[in-house]
């Protein structure tokens, strides 16, 4: 049993006033398939409740991670936040407007890169630059982009195009476009989930690097324990879909800047792992039971 | 001590030099020879110990042939009489004015089939009932609406190669990657920075691909409706025939095939230019 305490905040409706995000009672549900004609050919299906009644307060300047298990619906979460998919419940406040569409006040950094493959790294940059400020002038344009190309690191590599870049830049060139539109929060959906085990080390060294500067409001989701503890604040773990929930939020109290050598050493660094590693295992081994079961 | 004076070279064992004969290429560009060398051995041989039929010509008279017809392209004694680059400016200037006007149709509305999936559903059926019709059938059609043959000519390239560069067009508009339209969404971009910026770019590659098949098809047909026409390369070989000439003919066969293979190396190079590492 547990004998130290951990810094659990339980999952509960409490409104904060401070909070940049507020997400609040969200559910989605995907419509399955109904009506006469589905009806005929035999290929009706039920709705699918995907999460079910999300309660997430987000302060600003803090470093959220989404943790949990397969297909819980994180990414679904992810992209109502960023408007790209509907909420089919409940809403989400930025600022306290609810969120209707996506906007550029939320940066977003894809699992995939998602750069387009046919512009330079300068001319990916420079596509959400003028797309958010049509106007901008041209001194200002290159002041931006030089900026955030030498921020993540790649200055040299402007003129080049994706596919001659490694995973690992393509992701900081993503990074970058995300903070290029100074955006009020970064939103990343396993941005390293498509890289090996030393670039990703290398590359969360660099976000670690970039937060300390921007101290932007980040929601990262990710599957890594140890990338969510090197980098959050606060750790929200959800449990197993269909209908999935916050199970539990954890505070993260290491210092920073923060060091991976260093950072297992602090005295919460263990309980929180384990209470990590529980937590997953439990909502993983469930997953699979359900599974065989069906 | 022998280590640490190792140099690099002295560590990389030395690559055995290839002999020539082993290289691909040069293979293969050898056994090319060799069966071009016994195609027309037996081409010549056949034709004079007459295997084939009376009146087919042997090798080095075709070749003769061709090289006359090479070494004067530009003559005209009237329209019977037309050196060889004469006809064949005919029917590329024919393929080129059909297939422009064929492309500024396809790809723009190709664009708004794609991006709109009623639009794709509903258009669909024509493009599918209409796609098969072999070009010559349009032929009459277009004489009896246009009553000029030059404008038939152009009509039935226009008909023809409109096709695939519409069908490649709306399905690579249809299909761009979700994410390169999430980014744009992301962003805020308007719909139409959205089509202009994101669309067009991501679907090039399928529109130069569609570009292509509808090259190939122009000059495939180009010849055949010509024969009914009255000038260019596919009425060159229709005369050619009349005055049973058919080394002319060969030299005419030889050189649409050598024509319509520039055309599809111009277009595969137009593919790789607008790749930038995708499906390469």
């Amino acid at each position: 049993m547990r004998t130290a305490p951990v810094n659990i905040v339980p999952a509960t409706d409490q409104r904060s006033p401070t909070a940049q995000l507020s997400i609040r009672n969200v559910t989605k549900v995907f419509p399955g398939k109904k009506g006469v004609f589905n009806k005929l050919t035999g290929k009706t299906k039920g709705d699918f409740v995907a999460i079910q009644d999300i309660n997430l307060e987000i302060e600003p300047n803090t470093f959220v991670s989404i943790i949990g298990p397969s297909g819980c619906g994180k990414s679904t979460l992810l992209n109502m936040i960023a408007g790209l998919s509907p909420i089919s419940g409940g809403e989400i406040l930025l600022n306290g407007v609810p969120i209707t569409k996506p906007g550029p006040d939320r940066g977003m950094v894809f699992q995939n890169y998602a750069l387009m493959p046919w512009m330079t790294v300068e001319e990916n940059l420079r596509f959400a630059v003028e797309t958010v400020d049509p106007k901008i002038s041209q001194k200002k344009r290159d002041r931006i982009l030089k900026e955030y190309i030498q921020l993540v690191g790649l200055t040299g590599a402007e003129r080049k195009h994706p596919h001659e870049l490694s995973g690992g830049m393509r992701q900081r060139v993503g990074i970058a476009r995300a903070l290029a539109i100074d955006p009020q929060m970064l939103l990343m959906d396993e941005p390293f989930g498509a890289l090996d085990a030393l670039t990703r080390g290398f590359l969360q060294d660099e976000i670690e690097r970039i937060w300390e500067q921007q101290r932007k409001t980040v929601i990262m989701i990710t599957h890594s324990i140890e990338e969510a503890l090197l980098l959050s604040d606060r750790i929200v773990m959800m449990t197993r879909g269909p209908a999935a929930r916050v199970d539990e939020i954890l505070e993260v109290p290491f210092p920073r800047p923060r060091n991976r050598e260093t950072i297992d050493q602090h005295p919460a660094y263990h309980d929180l792992k384990v209470e990590m590693e529980s937590h997953l295992f439990r909502e993983t081994r469930a997953v699979e039971a359900a599974r065989v079961g069906t | 001590m022998a280590l640490s004076n190792a140099t690099p070279t002295g560590i990389i064992p030395p690559q055995p030099k290839e002999p020539l004969w082993q290289n691909e290429n040069i293979r293969a560009f050898g056994l090319f020879m060799l069966t071009l060398g016994l195609f027309l051995l037996f081409w010549e041989v056949g034709a004079r110990s007459g295997w084939f039929v009376r009146g087919v010509p042997t090798a080095s008279e075709t070749i003769q042939e061709f090289w006359w017809w090479v070494t004067n392209p530009f003559f005209d004694n009237g329209p019977n009489d037309l050196g060889i680059g004469w006809n064949l400016l005919i029917s590329l200037r024919r393929v080129a004015i059909g297939y422009i006007l064929a492309t500024l149709v396809a790809v723009p509305l190709g664009i708004l089939i794609g991006i709109s999936p009623v639009a794709y559903k509903a258009f669909n059926p024509f493009v599918q009932l209409l796609k098969p019709v072999s070009p010559l059938a349009w032929l009459p059609l277009g004489l009896y609406l246009l009553r000029d043959s030059e404008k038939t000519g152009i009509f039935i390239i226009f008909i023809s190669s409109i096709w695939p560069t519409l069908i490649n067009t709306a399905f690579g508009v249809a299909s761009v990657d979700k994410d390169y339209l999430d980014v744009a969404d992301t962003l805020g971009a308007s719909r139409l920075r959205t089509i202009v910026k994101v669309i067009i770019p991501a679907a090039l590659p399928n529109i130069v691909s569609g570009l292509r098949i509808s090259m190939g098809i122009a000059w495939l047909v180009i010849v055949a409706a010509e024969m009914l026409l009255g000038t260019g390369l596919g009425y060159f070989i229709w005369n050619e025939w009349n005055n049973l000439s058919i080394p002319n003919i060969l030299v005419a066969i030889f050189i649409i095939g050598l024509v319509g293979l520039l055309l599809d190396s111009l277009f595969a190079a137009l593919e790789k230019f607008v790749a930038f590492g995708r499906n390469s």
